[in-house]
């Protein structure tokens, strides 16, 4: 236990000794702090599984750089997404807008909750009825009262 | 025996939805281009050859061309290459070479943290030269070729990987993008058959 905690420990350490924090590139504090609040929103072109904000392609960089030059010139963050979206289209934003290709994203999943709720109420109902059928099959109504005294009676010697 | 056709159904929508991703050519990480239908931006830039002169895609009105985006330390450039060349040789119609990035997307460049007049002349300087070479060296299928040093038209066309292929109509339109090389068929399936239909437009 002590050893693979050692061993843990030391795979952990050595992690944390790799990575190096990258250099702050822009002095200007309140731009970067907008640059990385919209390129959170994008997804990095090149290693599609990170965002833009911290991809270390150099197309990433290359487009962050972009962003923070348009922020210098006043840009708003809307202006800055429809300048993305406008070259590498809807791919980039991590939300999806809604519109007509992405209705079915949107909202499929409550189709489907839908009509496993409509399955469920359906399924229920049905058995219900066959439920009711098997005791109404098995027992006559003597039979059944003469069960729920038997039941009753073992409930009294408890 | 009803019961078991609902699973069997089920396992045969999802066979379906796995064919249909692993249908040949289809790749997942392909982004389509939203510039597809729309005028290629515009840019001027200096020439490869003659680099006090500019290109701008204006220059090419009423043509039918190729922007071909591709660079030295390119590795999918070389593979697409001697297609690109054959094509040219055939004259089919002309293509615009785009040079993107071709100092600093390579290795050992440090793009300065302060960009100079200077620091800018001796890239596209540096630039000139290796792209000139390459193409020495592997043949020139582009009837001209522009630098993009900095990569800021690439960013403008939505360049995200090199090559890309730009096809380019009458009026500036762009009405085909191939992310990726071209291959054979791309160009027999893909782009002459658009070629023929614009140039009689």
């Amino acid at each position: 236990m002590k050893r693979i905690f050692l061993i843990l420990s030391l795979v952990l350490l050595s992690a944390s000794a790799y990575a190096k924090e990258a250099a702050p590139v822009a002095a200007d504090e309140a731009v970067e702090k907008r640059m990385v609040a919209i390129s959170d929103e994008m997804r990095c072109l090149v290693c599609q599984n990170e965002s833009l904000s911290g991809s270390r392609a150099e197309l990433a960089q290359d487009l962050r750089r972009e962003i923070r030059t348009l922020i210098k010139q006043g840009k708003s963050d809307q202006e800055i997404m429809d300048f993305m979206v406008s070259r590498y289209g809807d791919f980039v934003r991590y939300r999806p807008p809604m519109n007509a290709s992405t209705y079915l994203l949107w909202f499929g999943p409550f189709l489907l909750l839908v009509g496993a709720i409509v399955a469920l109420v359906v399924y229920l109902r049905r058995r219900g009825g066959r439920v009711e059928e098997t005791e109404a099959s098995l027992l006559s109504a003597e039979e059944r009262r003469q069960a729920e005294n038997l039941m009753k009676q073992s409930g009294d010697k408890q | 025996m009803k019961r078991f056709l609902i699973p069997l159904g089920l396992f045969f929508v999802l066979v379906g939805f796995l064919a249909w991703g692993l249908k040949p050519g289809y790749d997942p990480r392909e982004i389509p281009s939203p510039l597809v239908g729309k005028p290629a931006p515009l840019f001027e830039l200096p020439q490869l050859m003659q680099p006090e002169k500019k290109f701008s895609p204006a220059d090419m009105k009423g043509k039918v061309w190729l922007l071909n985006v591709w660079a030295s330390w390119c590795v999918s450039c070389r593979a697409e290459h001697p297609l690109l060349v054959s094509f040219a040789q055939q004259g089919n119609l002309p293509i615009v070479g785009l040079s993107y990035k071709e100092v600093r997307g390579g290795d050992n460049f440090k793009v300065p943290e302060i960009e100079t007049a200077q620091s800018k002349a001796a890239e596209l300087a540096l630039g000139l030269q290796r792209a000139e070479t390459w193409l020495r060296q592997h043949g020139n299928p582009y009837t001209l070729s522009v630098m993009d040093i900095d990569g800021r038209v690439g960013i403008d066309y939505g360049v995200y990987g090199v090559p890309e292929t730009f096809l380019i109509d009458k009026n500036g339109v762009i009405r085909f993008k191939q992310s990726g090389p071209v291959t054979r068929e791309v160009f027999d399936e893909k782009i002459l058959p658009k070629v023929k239909e614009l140039e009689k437009s």
